[in-house]
């Protein structure tokens, strides 16, 4: 064990975090809208609708997020007609690859977090909201959406803490994250244990803040 | 309770002991080397899988002269010299320069072959016709070399500079001699080809073999641009990368050392008997040998 590598690693990991948190925020807010978006579509009475959302969520969460962010990054690169698309100019760089990558697999698994958490609300509460006069419209906005994002929090953390721990991924697109970092200090110490211990450290640390904080949210919201 | 301890106590004592003993094993008498297989035409694999190229080729030569079998393992660039380390295989030979920074943790035979580092880019782009010698050396850099390395920093500029993690021509990016680059790493060659052919990279620095190989097999128009870089930050040639026998006294210590004299006597004998010389001719297209 050489702990002077470990001391001298920690800052320049640390300051890797802001890229790692970034990634990981963007990522959750255009995630939370697809997850919604497709949560919906599965439930609309629709066939087609409901079997295209169903068939977005089952590729997106069959298939490794590897092999999704390689398709999107070193895949779409290589369509020359592609590159010649407006599209290219997001698609150029590694970090929108990423979060769109990232999006696209957190949005799938947030639709079926959305999705059951739907169909758990009793009946009840909807036709009480009915026989108050109240519109569907309202029923939906304020009170199934409410009770729905309730009823996932517990699964939604989760796939917060899965996500943080995805987002080493995106070292493998040469963005330089908590991982790109470990790995770029290792490359010039050839010290990996070290590196990547103080790395899974601060990663268990921010596992850490996630899960209170989404108990503490549980807490605040139960009923 | 007690008995779920002894177990807990057992099954962890258990684990242990085949760490230990996995962690000394030393393979019977082969010799184990290391290569990347994605360096062509250094170290590569052809379509079933299996290792080719001109340091498998001289691997095996070398083994022929010191009299024992070898069995070449792939190992990722990146975990090439903590996997030697950790006993995973006995000696590199994937295309790695002697520079002092890996000297500081392994050691080297005498160099086997040698060459030279270059820019490239994709055709037409604004970096072609750069005003430079044909090759500069970086040990003693003269004043035509100084020259250059100031035009190289211009036309880099502002550019996104793409290159193999942990290499010399990572180092050399990083040095300052050519100003303060943005340079992009990549965990292998092929994909530095890739975002070079998409034009995700303005420019990459790799062996300028590893990018003709390139050019030819994919049919890509990636041109060389700039002088041809040796010495300096890239090292002094190419040899077999082998553990630092004082790092572990003792039996393995001395087997360490053995065969840092086994390679180097290999090396001699394949360089008189003209073999180092073919097998580059045969891979590389001229004679790279040293």
């Amino acid at each position: 064990m050489d702990f002077t590598i470990m001391a001298t690693s920690l800052p320049k990991l640390l300051s890797a975090t802001v890229i790692t948190l970034k990634l990981l925020s963007l990522s959750l807010f255009f995630g939370i809208f697809i997850g919604l978006l497709f949560a919906i579509l599965r439930l609309n009475k629709n066939p087609f609708l409901s079997k295209f959302a169903y068939g977005y969520s089952y590729v997106f969460r069959g298939t490794p997020l590897l092999v999704q962010i390689f398709i999107i990054y070193f895949g779409l690169g290589q369509i020359e007609y592609f590159r010649t698309t407006f599209l290219w100019v997001i698609f150029k760089e590694p970090y929108w690859c990423a979060i769109i990558a990232f999006a696209l697999n957190t949005g799938a698994y947030t639709s079926e977090i959305l999705r059951s958490a739907f169909e758990t609300i009793k009946p009840g509460i909807i036709e009480a909201g009915k026989s108050l006069g109240i519109s569907n419209k309202i029923i939906f906005y304020k009170i199934q959406i409410p009770v729905a994002i309730r009823q996932s929090l517990p699964a939604y953390g989760n796939e917060i803490i899965l996500m943080m721990k995805g987002t080493s991924l995106a070292s493998t697109v040469t963005l330089m994250d908590i991982t790109g970092v470990a790995k770029y200090i290792i490359s010039t110490t050839f010290k990996p244990i070290e590196v990547f211990i103080v790395a899974g450290g601060i990663y268990l640390f921010m596992t850490f803040i996630i899960h209170n904080f989404i108990k503490y949210l549980e807490k605040r919201f139960s009923f | 309770m007690e008995e779920i301890m002894n177990i807990f106590k057992k099954t962890i004592l258990t684990v242990l002991a085949s760490l230990f003993i996995i962690g000394n094993v030393y393979a019977s008498d082969k010799i184990r080397i290391g290569t990347e297989g994605a360096y062509p035409p250094w170290n590569s694999k052809d379509a079933s899988g299996k290792l080719i190229g001109f340091e498998v080729e001289l691997a095996y030569s070398l083994c022929r002269y010191i009299g024992r079998q070898c069995d070449i393992v792939e190992q990722d660039w990146d975990g090439m010299i903590p996997a030697l380390q950790m006993r995973k295989f006995d000696a590199i030979m994937a295309g790695m320069s002697i520079t002092d920074e890996r000297k500081k943790v392994i050691t080297f035979s005498q160099g086997y072959a040698d060459e030279v580092a270059s820019l490239a880019v994709m055709k037409g782009s604004s970096l072609e016709g750069m005003d430079t010698p044909a090759g500069i050396g970086l040990s003693s850099p003269n004043s035509d070399a100084k020259k250059a390395l100031k035009t190289i920093t211009g036309a880099l500029a502002g550019k996104t500079v793409c290159t193999q993690t942990g290499t010399i021509h990572q180092n050399f990016l990083e040095s300052g001699d050519v100003g303060k680059v943005n340079v992009r790493t990549y965990k292998t060659q092929d994909e530095v080809n890739l975002d070079l052919a998409s034009g995700r990279c303005d420019v990459a620095l790799a062996a300028a073999v590893a990018f003709t190989d390139y050019a030819e097999k994919s049919g890509k128009s990636v041109v060389l641009v700039g002088p041809t870089f040796s010495g300096g930050a890239f090292g002094n040639g190419v040899g077999v990368g082998l553990r630092q026998a004082s790092q572990l006294g003792g039996t393995l210590g001395a087997r360490d050392a053995e065969l840092l004299k086994a390679f180097n006597k290999a090396i001699d004998q394949a360089r008189k008997d003209g073999v180092i010389s073919k097998l580059a001719i045969k891979h590389f297209g001229f004679d790279a040998s040293m």
